[in-house]
C-alpha cells in the first residue's frame, strides 16, 4: 500500500485586526479616557449651560495638577509590585522644606530645585528602608508616612510658614503664571503637569529603566535570573515616587500663595491612589498605563467640584465617587484579565 | 564574546571545589566541574542530587559560599547573574524566566536592552533582530509576531522564546536546564536540532535532563552528581551504551557509589 505524501500543514487561524491589536494594547489607557468622557458627559448633560462655558474649569486646572504628577509617578511604584503609602508626607516635608530655603533667601526656582532633589534622597531613604531591610512595603511606607509627617510637626511647631511678599517674583510666575487661551486660563503648573506626564510616558515606555520596572513587577526572579538588579529598580520606583511628592509639595504651596502648612500633602492619599486605581493600573504589578493615569487624575479631581455643578447636593459626591470607582474597576476587566 | 582563541576541548567554565549551604542543608559539598568548548556535556543526577544548585551556580543565579569559578582562564568574582551573561554564558531555566504579561520582543531582551546613550530603548531594531532570531530557530507563525504577549503562547513557544533569547549575542556556552520537559515529541525533536545547530557553530552546551535516553543522545560527555558531590564522569565512548549508564546510576542510587572501573579508557 502507498500512501501519498501528507500535504503541507495550513495553518488557517487568522491574523488579528489592527484595531484589536490596538484595543489589545491600550485598553487599559482607552477605558480610563473614556470613564473621564462619560462621568463629564453626565454632568453637563444635568447642567450643560454650566459646563461649556471655558471659564467653570479654571479651578479645575488649578487644582488638578498636583494629582496628575503624583498618580503618573505612583505608576511606577504599583507596576513594579511594591506600594508607597509615604508619598503625603514626603510632599508635606518638601514644601516644608522649600519654604525655609525660601525665607532663607533662596530664589524660587533654585529653592524648588533643591527641593526636588531632597525629595529623591528622602524616596531613595523609603526604599533602601523597604529593599534593604526586606519589609513589606504596605507597612513600611504606612509607619514612614506617620513617622516623617511626626518629624515635620515637630520641626514646625504646628506653625505655618509664610512668604507673601515672595508672591511677586518671577519663580512664582514660573509655577503659577497663567495663559488665556479662548477664555480660559490654562496656569503653568497644569503645563507642567502635563511635561510631567509626557516625562514619565518616555520613561516607562521606551527607556530601560521603565522596562525594567516591568520586568521586576511581573516576574522577579526571572528579572533576576536574566541579571536585572531588581534590589536597585525597587529603589528606583520610591526615588521616582519622592521627586514627584517633592514637586507636588512646592506647587501645593505655590497655589496657596506662598503659605505651607504643616497638614500640606495629607489630603492626596486616597485621591492619588484612586485616581491611579481609575486609571486602568492593576494591582498586580508588571503592566499600568501613564495616559491612564492622567485621566484617573482628571477623573477624581472632577467629580467633587463637577457633581455640585451638576445640582447634586454636597453629600451625594462620596457616593458619586464610589460609584465611579467601582463601575471603572468593572470596565477595566474588559480591558484584559492578567495573563500568566 | 565569541571565545575564538580558546581550542576546542579547552577547559571554557571552571567550577573549582565548589559549596553551597542553604541554611544547614548542604546542596553542594565540593564539586568541580569543567565545561570544554565545542562539547555537549550531558549533566545527570537524581532528584536532591544537587543539579539544580549546580546549574543556578553556572547562570549565576548562586553565588558559592566556597570555591571559584574560573571563565576562560580568568576569575570571576562577584558571580552574579549578569557578570555570568557578560562571561558569555546564556541560561534556558527550567521555568523558562519569562514575564508573561510582555511581548516576545520585550522578553528577549530582558536585561539586555538595545538603547541609545540615554538609555531609550531601540523599539524597531529590537523587533528586526527578534524577527531574524525567530526565524533562525525556525519559530515562525502568522498566529504571532515578535509583538505577540508571552502569556498566550503555547509550552513549547515559550521554550522557543527562551532559546532565541539564550542565543542572541551569540554566547559561547548555552545552559539547557530540562528543555524538553512537558514538550511534545515534535517539540523535542526541534530543540535537539537546535542543540546540534549550536554544536556544529562550535559552541558549547551544557543540557540537563531527567530522560537518560535524550541526554544519551544528544551528549558528548557526561557528568553524574550524587548528593552533592561529583560521582562520575566520561566522554560517551567510554560507555557501552546508554544502559551501561543507566546500570552506573542505578548502582549510584542504591550503593551511594558506581562502579568506575567498567569505564573503558579513552585517549
Amino acid at each position: 500500500m502507498t500512501t501519498a505524501p501528507a500535504p503541507a500543514a495550513v495553518d488557517k487561524r487568522g491574523t488579528q485586526s489592527p484595531w484589536r491589536m490596538y484595543y489589545r494594547r491600550n485598553g487599559r489607557a482607552l477605558n480610563a479616557f473614556l470613564t473621564f468622557m462619560l462621568v463629564w458627559g453626565f454632568f453637563a448633560f444635568n447642567n450643560p449651560t454650566l459646563f461649556l462655558i471655558p471659564g467653570y474649569y479654571n479651578a479645575f486646572l488649578f487644582s488638578v495638577p498636583a494629582t496628575i504628577i503624583m498618580t503618573t509617578a505612583l505608576v511606577f511604584v504599583i507596576v513594579s509590585g511594591e506600594l508607597d503609602l509615604a508619598f503625603p508626607s514626603v510632599m508635606g516635608a518638601a514644601g516644608g522644606l522649600f519654604m525655609t530655603l525660601v525665607i532663607s533667601g533662596v530664589p524660587i526656582l533654585p529653592a524648588a530645585a533643591l527641593t526636588m532633589l531632597g525629595g529623591a534622597a528622602l524616596g531613595a531613604a523609603i526604599g533602601a528602608i523597604v529593599v534593604y531591610g526586606k519589609i513589606s512595603s504596605l507597612v513600611a511606607t504606612l509607619g514612614l508616612n506617620f513617622f516623617i509627617v511626626g518629624i515635620v510637626n515637630l520641626l514646625a511647631q504646628g506653625k505655618n510658614i509664610e512668604s507673601r511678599e515672595s508672591v511677586a517674583t518671577f519663580g512664582y510666575a514660573f509655577f503659577t503664571g497663567r495663559w488665556e487661551v479662548f477664555g480660559l486660563q490654562v496656569p503653568n503648573h497644569f503645563l507642567i503637569a502635563v511635561a510631567w506626564t509626557v516625562l514619565c510616558y518616555v520613561l516607562f515606555k521606551y527607556h530601560r529603566f521603565g522596562i525594567r520596572v516591568q520586568m521586576v513587577g511581573d516576574n522577579p526572579d526571572s528579572a533576576r535570573q536574566m541579571g536585572i538588579n531588581i534590589d536597585r529598580i525597587r529603589v528606583g520606583v520610591f526615588v521616582w515616587s519622592g521627586l514627584a511628592a517633592a514637586l507636588c509639595g512646592v506647587i501645593l504651596v505655590q497655589t496657596a500663595n506662598m503659605v505651607w502648612f504643616p497638614t500640606s500633602g495629607k489630603a492626596y492619599l486616597l485621591i492619588a491612589l484612586a485616581a491611579l486605581f481609575v486609571g486602568g493600573t492593576p494591582t498586580w504589578g508588571g503592566v499600568g498605563t501613564i495616559w491612564g493615569a492622567f485621566f484617573g487624575a482628571l477623573t477624581v479631581t472632577l467629580i467633587p467640584s463637577g457633581a455640585v455643578g451638576a445640582g447634586f447636593a454636597g453629600f451625594w459626591t462620596d457616593f458619586i465617587f464610589g460609584l465611579v470607582i467601582i463601575l471603572t474597576m468593572v470596565a477595566h476587566r474588559f480591558g484584559g484579565a492578567r495573563v500568566r | 564574546m565569541a571565545a575564538d582563541d580558546l581550542a576546542p576541548g579547552a577547559p571554557i567554565v571552571e567550577l573549582r571545589n565548589i559549596v553551597k549551604r542553604f541554611g544547614s542543608v548542604e546542596a553542594l559539598s565540593g564539586v568541580s566541574l569543567t565545561v570544554r568548548k565545542g562539547e555537549v556535556l550531558g549533566l545527570l543526577g537524581d532528584n536532591g542530587a544537587g543539579k539544580s544548585t549546580l546549574v543556578k551556580t553556572l547562570a549565576g543565579v548562586h553565588d558559592p559560599d566556597e570555591g571559584e569559578i574560573i571563565v576562560k582562564g580568568r576569575r570571576v568574582s562577584p558571580w552574579t547573574p549578569l557578570a555570568a551573561r557578560n562571561a558569555g554564558i546564556e541560561t534556558v531555566f527550567q521555568d523558562r524566566a519569562l514575564a508573561p504579561q510582555h511581548s516576545i520582543v520585550t522578553n528577549i531582551f530582558m536585561g539586555r536592552e538595545i538603547t541609545n546613550a540615554l538609555g531609550l530603548i531601540r523599539v524597531q531594531r529590537q523587533i528586526d533582530e527578534a524577527n531574524r532570531l525567530m526565524r533562525e530557530i525556525g519559530f515562525t507563525s502568522k498566529v504571532f509576531n515578535p509583538e505577540s504577549t508571552v502569556g498566550h503562547l503555547s509550552g513549547g513557544e515559550r521554550q522557543g522564546v527562551a532559546i532565541a533569547r539564550a542565543l542572541y549575542n551569540n554566547a559561547d556556552v548555552i545552559v539547557l536546564d530540562e528543555p524538553t520537559t512537558a514538550l511534545s515529541l515534535t517539540e523535542t525533536q526541534k530543540v535537539f536540532r537546535f542543540v546540534n545547530a549550536v554544536k556544529e557553530s562550535g559552541r558549547t552546551v551544557v543540557f540537563i535532563g531527567h530522560n537518560i535516553y535524550h541526554v544519551w543522545d544528544i551528549a558528548d560527555r557526561f557528568f553524574v552528581i550524587d548528593r552533592g558531590r561529583t560521582a562520575f564522569e566520561g566522554e560517551k565512548a567510554a560507555f557501552t551504551g546508554a544502559d551501561h549508564l543507566i546500570e552506573m546510576m542505578h548502582q549510584l542510587a542504591e550503593t551511594g557509589r558506581a562502579d568506575t572501573a567498567s569505564l573503558r579508557r579513552t585517549a
